[in-house]
């Protein structure tokens, strides 16, 4: 980590067609921060997380992970960078066993790669890591069962356990919580906290009550540009930031849930 | 470190529904299961003392050599779910070079032992994998199966273009009992060739079981049942791909060379699309979603091309019929139905559903008999030309000219079908109770 930022964007561009979704994006993320990227829909939060992980390149600009470019490189060698992320939609192996899940999760960064003359049953470090993870996901109980059996929130579980498998310093959560019920939510964020510990942390999300209880510092993308990047504070106080989204995000969320916010978060 | 699910077994085609999900089984690590491939070599070694005619012998040869090849196979099918259309490019061009060594031997200009054919067909079957697999590999789903397709149309046509290498129509043919005799044996006879076999079919089948345990093994499955998601935990799936491609192409490739050794002629039949389709066929029937399923698969193929071929001139109709009714009703094939009744001993609840097995049995042979009546008298309208309209089935004889014939044949495999139905209900609730009950039981277990 020789770098200062883990994460640095530069005047990234994405068009598709002649649409520009991504428009001229600034971001420079610390090592070791929790940023939540925020904004209405349409503001190119999945697509900034595509270009960032490799699943897109973008038309222009740059991309930095741990001051080194990487914009325009595959998926995989992003990953072997040091940059894991998860997806909006549960995306796990489903016809594989949990651990099994875990397990493929690890074997790349341990420097197993194609092997195809070594036994899994022999990898000790492979097999005490999953088991590892296995626990910091709370799924020892289902170790052996498919991943396709288990529940929702014990697949969302088992993405963020994918995810951060291969001990990368660098996790990027897309909507971790989506279709959670709400003491699920609370209990998962508990999860995110304890497995990015000490990691870089970037997060989708559009729980008002996720993006303040975890992130240290807000991004907010309206339209394919950062208009905001500050404290949650900072954030909240922000006049264009009210205008732009959040204002309507919240007093949306007031109309339809009443006092709930309210209570949940005294800061209005 | 005992535990390891049974995800080898897992998958198949992108075709097959995702039905019959296959429960985690109990773990079989490879060195605990020593009695189970004991129990193989045992039967390697044992069955040409209890089929012990020539032709028996020949077509346990061939049972081997299609072992290894369906396995290979299904590599591909059941663990990687790429569907190849052309498979028999890899085993018979190893095939045509194998045919080539065996001449090389001959005459003295390639010196290696005979016993050594099919580790060169291996090799063969690997290089055309690395050469034509990085090709097909760089596509996965619908465009892999097609590029398979197009490439294996392309060797057939090739082989029939280069007759100074393929031998055109004629094909290439060689002696195998050319090498220095060792210890007096020389592979002329048949069960020289069958031990020869057996032994390679052996080696092959714990070596591509092992392949399943190993870390390229493991992401194969993984990238069958979600290749994005393995692009973003640090492996290139067009590399997963392709060097389990090779791998598969080298096990072909050995197939390829017990096939030389024991038909001694390579002719363009063993590369075409005809022979792509039987492994897939049978590695279907068999199971591509258990490791042993192509076993099966390979037993069927052999005794289906040689006795069911004696028992009837329709039989390609018959095994289409059973191949239709197996993707439809059990796409898991033959090793995923046994499977499950293995999975009921388990839980204790197997005798609750056997007791139906008669009854089912005994109404689907009466359809069968209908089913086949009809068959064979369409059959005889085609092949008798209206001159020969004798035929029969079972030992009844049917007409062609005959109404009797006729509506009894329709009469039998109508009331075989309500029978069966009648029977296939009542069992239908016996066993999703069955299942239920084992639910409950695993849910409790794990604490839900």
């Amino acid at each position: 980590m020789s770098s200062k930022y883990a994460v640095e964007l530069k005047d990234l561009r994405k068009s598709f067609g002649k649409t520009e979704i991504i428009r001229g994006t600034n971001l420079a993320v610390a090592q070791g921060e929790r940023v939540a990227v925020i904004g209405p829909n349409g503001a190119g939060k999945s697509t900034l997380f595509n270009l960032i992980s490799g699943r897109f390149a973008p038309s222009s600009g740059e991309i930095l992970l741990n001051g080194e470019r990487v914009d325009g490189l595959l998926p995989y060698e992003i990953n072997r960078r040091g940059l894991a992320r998860s997806f909006q939609i549960t995306n796990i192996f489903g016809r594989l066993s949990v651990f099994e899940n875990l397990r493929c999760g690890v074997l790349w960064s341990l420097g197993y790669r194609y092997a195809f003359w070594k036994f899994l049953a022999d990898l000790k470090d492979a097999n005490t890591r999953a088991d590892e993870l296995l626990q910091m996901i709370k799924l020892e109980r289902k170790r052996d069962t498919l991943a396709m059996n288990l529940t929702y929130a014990e697949q969302r579980a088992l993405e963020i356990g994918i995810t951060i498998a291969g001990g990368a310093s660098v996790v990027m959560l897309d909507e971790p919580t989506a279709g959670m019920s709400k003491t699920e939510t609370a209990r998962f964020i508990e999860l995110i906290r304890d497995v990015t510990e000490g990691k870089t942390l970037l997060t989708v999300e559009h729980d008002m009550g996720v993006v303040f209880g975890l992130a240290d510092k807000i991004a907010v993308l309206v339209y394919g540009e950062v208009i905001a990047f500050d404290t949650p504070d900072a954030v909240r106080a922000n006049a264009r930031v009210q205008e732009a989204y959040l204002g309507s995000v919240l007093a949306d969320a007031q109309v339809a849930e009443g006092t709930r916010l309210h209570a949940g978060h005294p800061g209005h | 470190m005992s535990l390891e699910s049974a995800t080898t077994a897992a998958g198949a085609a992108q075709a097959a529904p995702e039905v019959n999900p296959v429960p985690a089984m109990r773990p079989w690590p490879l060195r605990g299961r020593a009695g189970t491939w004991a129990g193989f070599a045992l039967i390697l070694l044992l069955a040409p003392l209890v089929f012990s005619s020539d032709l028996s012998v020949s077509m346990l040869s061939q049972i081997g050599i299609a072992i290894v090849a369906c396995l290979s196979f299904n590599m591909l099918l059941g663990q990687g779910g790429m569907l190849s259309f052309g498979h028999a490019v890899y085993t018979g061009l190893a095939t045509f070079v194998c045919i080539h060594a065996l001449l090389g031997i001959a005459s003295g200009a390639f010196p290696v032992p005979v016993s050594l054919v099919p580790l060169i067909g291996g090799l063969a079957g690997a290089f055309f994998a690395i050469l034509l697999g990085y090709v097909t590999t760089k596509k996965a789903g619908t465009p892999f199966a097609m590029i398979t397709l197009g490439i294996g149309e392309l060797v057939a046509a090739m082989v029939l273009m280069v007759p100074e290498f393929f031998g055109g129509e004629g094909g290439v043919s060689a002696n195998r009992s050319v090498g220095k005799p060792f210890l007096g044996i020389t592979f002329g006879p048949p069960l020289q060739v069958y031990y020869l076999t057996a032994f390679y079919t052996f080696v092959c089948t714990a070596a591509m079981f092992a392949f399943t345990r190993t870390p390229l093994g493991r992401m194969l499955n993984a990238v069958r049942d979600n290749p994005e998601r393995v692009e973003f935990i640090g492996y290139s799936t067009q590399r997963v791909r392709y060097f389990s491609f090779i791998i598969a192409g080298f096990f072909a490739g050995v197939a390829g060379g017990m096939y030389a050794l024991n038909f001694e002629i390579a002719t363009s039949e063993v590369v075409g699309a005809g022979r792509s389709g039987l492994y897939l066929l049978f590695t279907f029937l068999g199971g591509a979603t258990f490791f042993f399923g192509p076993i099966i698969g390979a037993i069927l193929m052999v005794l289906s091309f040689t006795l069911l071929s004696e028992l009837t001139k329709g039989w390609p109709l018959y095994l289409g019929l059973v191949f239709i009714l197996m993707v439809m009703f059990a796409p898991g094939g033959i090793a995923s139905l046994l499977m499950m009744n293995v999975r009921l001993a388990a839980y204790r609840k197997l005798g609750r559903v056997v007791v139906w097995y008669p009854a089912l049995m005994a109404t689907a042979l009466v359809m069968l008999a209908g089913a086949a009546a009809l068959i064979e008298l369409f059959y005889q309208i085609q092949l008798g030309s209206g001159n020969e309209t004798h035929t029969s089935v079972f030992g009844i004889g049917l007409d062609t000219q005959s109404q009797a014939s006729w509506i009894g044949a329709v009469a039998v495999l109508l009331v075989g079908y309500a029978l069966f139905e009648l029977v296939r209900r009542r069992f239908g609730r016996v066993w999703g109770r069955v299942q239920e009950e084992i639910e409950a039981q695993v849910a409790a277990r794990e604490g839900r």
